[in-house]
């Protein structure tokens, strides 16, 4: 999913107003823009709801465990007899796969979106942009599938030597694997933005080919560059069904991408399967993972936002 | 300029020239590379489902149930259950995405409160689809008592793909020209009669493109579905909004989440439908496109 800022035009709606029709015509039609309003709101409504609920269920976690605990300890067992609640090692996971996953999809991406705008003919973009649009519509559950059934036996066992089948690495890269269109889509629109006339004035200038590229188009359109990284990072560390999956079922805190682990997604996803009864604290504990999923990942998305309006380069 | 200088200039540029030369061979060749391995993994991907899956496929496998054996199990319940979680999420999100667009594209002034509504309609756009499990656990399945039901799913999703649709549909209304609504407006139109009449149909062609893709992200979703609580096994035909489900990638997550390799295989002729519907929306929607830009008006 791509979330760019939508500069809405300033005159549109103004313009809009001035709509004539006579008095009645137009008071009939207030019910209608009333519903319109309505809809628009429903986001709103989404997004108090999510805070809201997170918030609320998070609380009555706080009121059993310190704040103090759930940032410090290291170890995160709330489903044994003998409890913990240390988040670290479920950030630690979702923060090692993301951005392992982001340091093979960014290349790839990167490299892609530079020979989709600078390189390729018109036939060869039209071919290409719809596969890797393709790669991108796949669902999640498939990408899991290769992780588990390919990339982990065939790939990471053979190549390192992991001991398990469950590993960090198996599920970052069948995760880079689902984020490469997303980086080369967004880098590909950044790179198109910027126009032909500064191309043209390096040619003149007497600059080669990978010279406007890398010298020009890409430095020009970095901050679409960077805010698609970022958004892209924030995708990796929201999915769900890759790390489950792939990345093993057990809390660990460790850099070695050759171990298991659980991501904050995968610890949610695994309570949720497990049926646990309502109120208890196993079932809060839940929220409290997810509202620290949701405002990282906000945090990342709106450094994205911020980014691409305070570095947009205007041209003309 | 010293006579060394000049004696050693041509040595410089003989290694400026090599290093701009062999860039211009190895920068092409490196993003050549970098496309072409991104659309192998694809094929790649293609290749090991159909390795596993294919031999598992028959019409057996589309009319029968789940099963606690890997040889009999079936695809039915899920693939059901998928039609009518999407009959469902399009009913809820495609009008009021549709009437969100509009109102930001045609009717909203620019001020504090619009936006407000954009800016928290790209953040949603980004929250990670387990937290939108969360919610509908809490709002859908429990404070409205809905259980884990095709309805509760269904307004899950339908919250989760509604960014996607509001954005493509202003996509859309914004492709339309300026001067359509004025002339229309100039001919004594009202705001509505405009839009309805003017605006909506020429835009038609994006929006809808907008919410098959929606769709398509919503006929994939499986974290939200788990975190309701819809992961269970079903072996019956949905008959109403009320009952529990399970939808093709929850029936596929549910196998592969089994040690057993026989079930691997059965996920992944899973995996082969699921793709092939996916693949078939696709197809509608440049279907749909190409016939609606054929009756374009400019």
């Amino acid at each position: 999913m791509m979330a760019r800022p939508q500069p809405a035009s300033a005159q549109r709606g103004a313009l809009f107003r001035r709509g004539r029709g006579g008095l009645l015509r137009r008071a009939r039609e207030l019910p209608i823009l009333a519903s319109l309003l309505g809809c628009a709101l429903v986001s709103i409504l989404t997004t108090v709801g999510i805070v809201v609920v997170l918030v609320q269920e998070t609380v009555g976690f706080f009121r059993a465990v310190s704040p103090w605990e759930f940032l410090t300890d290291t170890r995160w067992t709330p489903l044994f007899v003998e409890k913990h609640f240390g988040i670290a090692p479920l950030i630690s996971a979702t923060f090692l796969i993301a951005a392992l996953a982001l340091a093979v999809a960014v290349p790839l991406g990167l490299g892609a979106a530079i020979y989709l705008s600078e390189y390729a003919s018109d036939r060869v973009r039209s071919l290409v942009k719809p596969v890797l649009e393709l790669l991108a519509g796949i669902p999640t559950v498939v990408y899991g599938y290769f992780a588990i059934s390919f990339i982990a036996p065939d790939v990471v066992q053979r190549l390192f030597g992991s001991d398990t089948v469950f590993n960090a690495l198996s599920a970052s890269l069948a995760m880079a694997l689902l984020l490469v269109p997303m980086v080369s889509s967004l880098s590909d629109d950044a790179m198109r933005a910027v126009p032909g006339s500064l191309r043209e004035a390096a040619y003149a200038l007497g600059s080669s080919r990978w010279e406007v590229a890398t010298k020009v188009v890409v430095p020009a359109a970095l901050s679409g560059i960077v805010a698609a990284c970022l958004l892209t990072f924030a995708r990796a560390a929201g999915e769900t069904v890759i790390a489950y999956l792939a990345a093993g079922g057990q809390p660990n805190l460790t850099w070695n991408p050759l171990e298991g682990m659980q991501t904050m997604a995968a610890y949610i996803a695994q309570v949720s399967i497990g049926d646990t009864p309502r109120g208890t604290l196993e079932y809060k504990t839940i929220f409290a993972v997810g509202l620290t999923l949701f405002l990282a990942t906000l945090l990342f998305n709106v450094a994205s936002q911020w980014l691409l309006a305070r570095f947009r380069e205007v041209y003309e | 300029m010293s006579v060394t200088g000049a004696l050693a200039r041509p040595a410089q540029w003989r290694r400026r020239w090599l290093w701009r030369k062999g860039m211009g061979l190895l920068l092409p060749a490196l993003v050549r590379l970098a496309t072409l391995a991104s659309v192998a993994a694809l094929v790649l991907l293609l290749v090991v489902v159909a390795r596993d899956g294919l031999g598992r496929l028959s019409p057996d496998f589309l009319t029968e149930y789940p099963s606690r054996f890997a040889s009999r199990a079936g695809f039915r319940s899920a693939f059901l259950g998928s039609l009518w979680v999407m009959g469902f999420t399009a009913l809820f999100s495609v009008p009021v995405g549709i009437g969100a667009a509009i109102y930001l594209e045609e009717f909203a002034s620019r001020n504090w409160f619009t936006r407000i509504i954009e800016t928290n309609i790209n953040n949603l756009a980004g929250v990670p689809s387990i937290v939108y499990g969360l919610l509908g656990l809490t709002i859908f399945v429990r404070a409205m008592a809905l259980g884990p039901s095709i309805l509760a799913g269904s307004l899950t999703l339908a919250l989760l793909v509604l960014p996607i649709i509001i954005v493509a549909a202003r996509e859309g209304l914004r492709s339309v020209p300026y001067s359509i609504r004025e002339a229309s407006l100039a001919l004594g139109a009202t705001r509505w009669q405009t839009v309805w009449h003017q605006v909506l149909p020429p835009a038609m062609p994006t929006i809808l493109t907008g919410v098959i893709l929606a769709l398509s992200r919503a006929i994939g979703e499986t974290a939200p579905l788990i975190t309701i609580g819809a992961l269970v096994f079903i072996a019956f035909d949905p008959r109403g909004p009320m009952d529990s489900f399970t939808v093709m990638p929850l029936q596929i997550f549910e196998w592969l989440s089994r040690p057993q390799a026989r079930f691997h295989e059965v996920a992944a002729a899973g995996i082969i439908v699921l793709l092939l519907v996916l693949l078939a929306m696709n197809a509608v929607a440049i279907a749909l496109r190409y016939w609606f830009e054929r009756r374009r008006l400019w």
